[in-house]
């Protein structure tokens, strides 16, 4: 495992008209780290990572990609996706379609590999002919994070990707991103509210309160003092 | 039935107008925007009343409105929620707007029907040539940008955080589908295009599970409304688009069917 620096933010603020989401935020995050961002509603975790995504610009500081932005390629697992039950799509082709790019309309022989490895890293080989509309809530959020990792990502963001699982298929999510992190040496992103879950797989935090940011190795992160920075 | 020219030039249209609606039909319902498709076609009558009106052929009179209406439309209704309201605001002016043109044109009911119902013994070779450079058009710029747009279509959150130009593309999707409205209203008329621009992809949703399979089942299902609607209008000598309209509605009840049947078991 490198130790790296992937990721550095350097006195990042950003202020909607007439309210300041977060301020002075400074953070390097290095190749491996599991990091959990935590922190109530309405902190600005959301804005962070679309600021780390570069799809809104900061209001002052940066974000800088390391060494640049060609060797980070990140993997996004948002919390919602609207697919119902009619959604036509196999598991398998729903995972491909994260790869884009000016080529043929129909998936190589190389990517089609790339399709059939990342369903099997992620337990969803047997069912990768399953319409995703028909598919369970955990194995569907597998197969949001299969799509995320079909690219080879090295920086993973789980934007709330667990929220709406039960406890037993987030521990089975988390139990394969902690695998592929260690494995692979992909660096993590955890945006949650579960404490006792970003305990249990991160190997640090970042605490977004009110009155700024605190963070640290994951062993300083407590429930009450979650509790307490959110009642600032 | 071959043996008469205005048949073969009809067949030759049904056919294109069948492979663009096909794929076409695939992202419409993708995107959701079979009331847009709707909205578009209507643009399209009154596009084709402008061009009576001012002396051209109705199908540039229509490229015309659709093309620029739909860049307008993209943007109005942008934000869902107010989609539905946007849309039937436009849908109203551009339906008094084509009443107007054909008034102003002091041309009769006839040409109404023809434009809103469509017609095929109006379709000469030239419209046939001109029909297939502009669906070569569409299908040479959906197959270059394919992988962003079925990205975009069925999965607009993740094409969206993975950053794709997703804004470009929807105005793309909009030019793309008024040309191909434009299109398709050559035969089964600017009122019921939507037919043949939703209902086979519609239908083919729920038998197919790759985009691709998705395509060939709408083409093939187009395909069969609008040969077999054409040969039932020669021999009954009743409206091509009544027979259209019935078989691509068939289809997709039967389809409804199906797949109630199968969430029974």
């Amino acid at each position: 495992m490198t130790t790296a620096p992937i990721l550095k933010l350097d006195n990042l603020g950003v202020t909607f008209p007439n309210h300041p989401v977060f301020k002075d935020l400074n953070l390097t995050i290095n190749h491996g780290d599991f990091l959990s961002i935590v922190g109530k509603n309405g902190v600005g975790k959301t804005t962070l990572m679309r600021t780390i995504l570069h799809q809104l610009r900061p209001t002052h500081g940066r974000v800088t990609y390391l060494p640049d932005a060609n060797h980070v390629k990140i993997g996004y697992v948002p919390q919602f996706r609207n697919i119902d039950a009619d959604y036509p799509l196999t598991i398998e082709d729903f995972v491909g379609l994260n790869l884009t790019g000016w080529k043929w309309p129909w998936l190589s022989r190389t990517e089609h590999q790339a399709v059939r490895e990342i369903l099997k890293e992620t337990g969803l080989a047997d069912i990768a002919k399953r319409p995703i509309g028909q598919a369970s809530g955990g194995e569907r959020q597998k197969a949001y994070l299969a799509q995320a990792l079909v690219e080879a990502p090295n920086l993973l963001i789980l934007d709330e990707s667990t929220a709406s699982l039960d406890p037993v298929t987030k521990t089975d999510l988390l139990d394969l991103v902690q695998e592929l992190n260690q494995r692979l040496d992909l660096t993590v992103l955890f945006v949650t509210h579960d404490i006792p879950m970003a305990r249990k797989y991160s190997t640090e935090y970042l605490m977004l309160t009110p009155r700024g940011a605190e963070q640290g190795p994951i062993a300083g992160l407590t429930q009450n003092k979650v509790w307490e920075g959110e009642n600032v | 039935m071959f043996s008469y020219e205005f048949m073969r030039n009809a067949f030759a249209a049904g056919t294109i107008i069948a492979i663009i609606c096909g794929i076409m039909g695939v992202f419409v319902i993708a995107r959701n925007m079979s009331f847009l498709t709707h909205t578009l076609s209507e643009i399209g009558f009154s596009g084709a009343a402008f061009g009576i009106f001012a002396g051209w052929a109705p199908l540039n009179g229509m490229l015309l409105f659709t093309v620029v209406s739909s860049v307008i439309v993209g943007q109005l209704s942008a934000r869902s929620e107010r989609r539905e309201a946007a849309t039937s605001a436009i849908s109203a002016l551009f339906i008094g707007l084509g009443i107007l043109f054909l008034s102003l044109a002091n041309k009769n009911a006839s040409y109404a029907t023809s434009i809103l119902f469509g017609s095929v013994i109006g379709i000469s070779a030239a419209d046939v040539r001109q029909m297939l450079w502009l669906s070569l058009l569409v299908l040479i710029v959906i197959f270059v940008i394919y992988r962003f747009l079925k990205f975009d279509s069925f999965d607009h959150t993740g094409a969206r955080v993975k950053g794709l130009w997703t804004n470009s593309l929807s105005i793309i999707f909009l030019v793309l589908l008024a040309l191909s409205v434009s299109v398709a209203a050559q035969i089964v008329g600017s009122l019921l295009i939507f037919i043949l621009l939703t209902l086979p992809a519609a239908t083919a949703k729920y038998f197919a599970h790759t985009v691709g399979g998705m395509m060939i089942l709408a083409v093939g299902l187009a395909l069969i409304g609008v040969w077999l609607g054409l040969v039932l209008s020669y021999v009954t000598n009743y409206p091509v688009s009544f027979f259209i309209a019935a078989i691509e509605a068939l289809f997709y009840f039967a389809a409804l069917g199906w797949q109630k049947l199968q969430t029974a078991e």
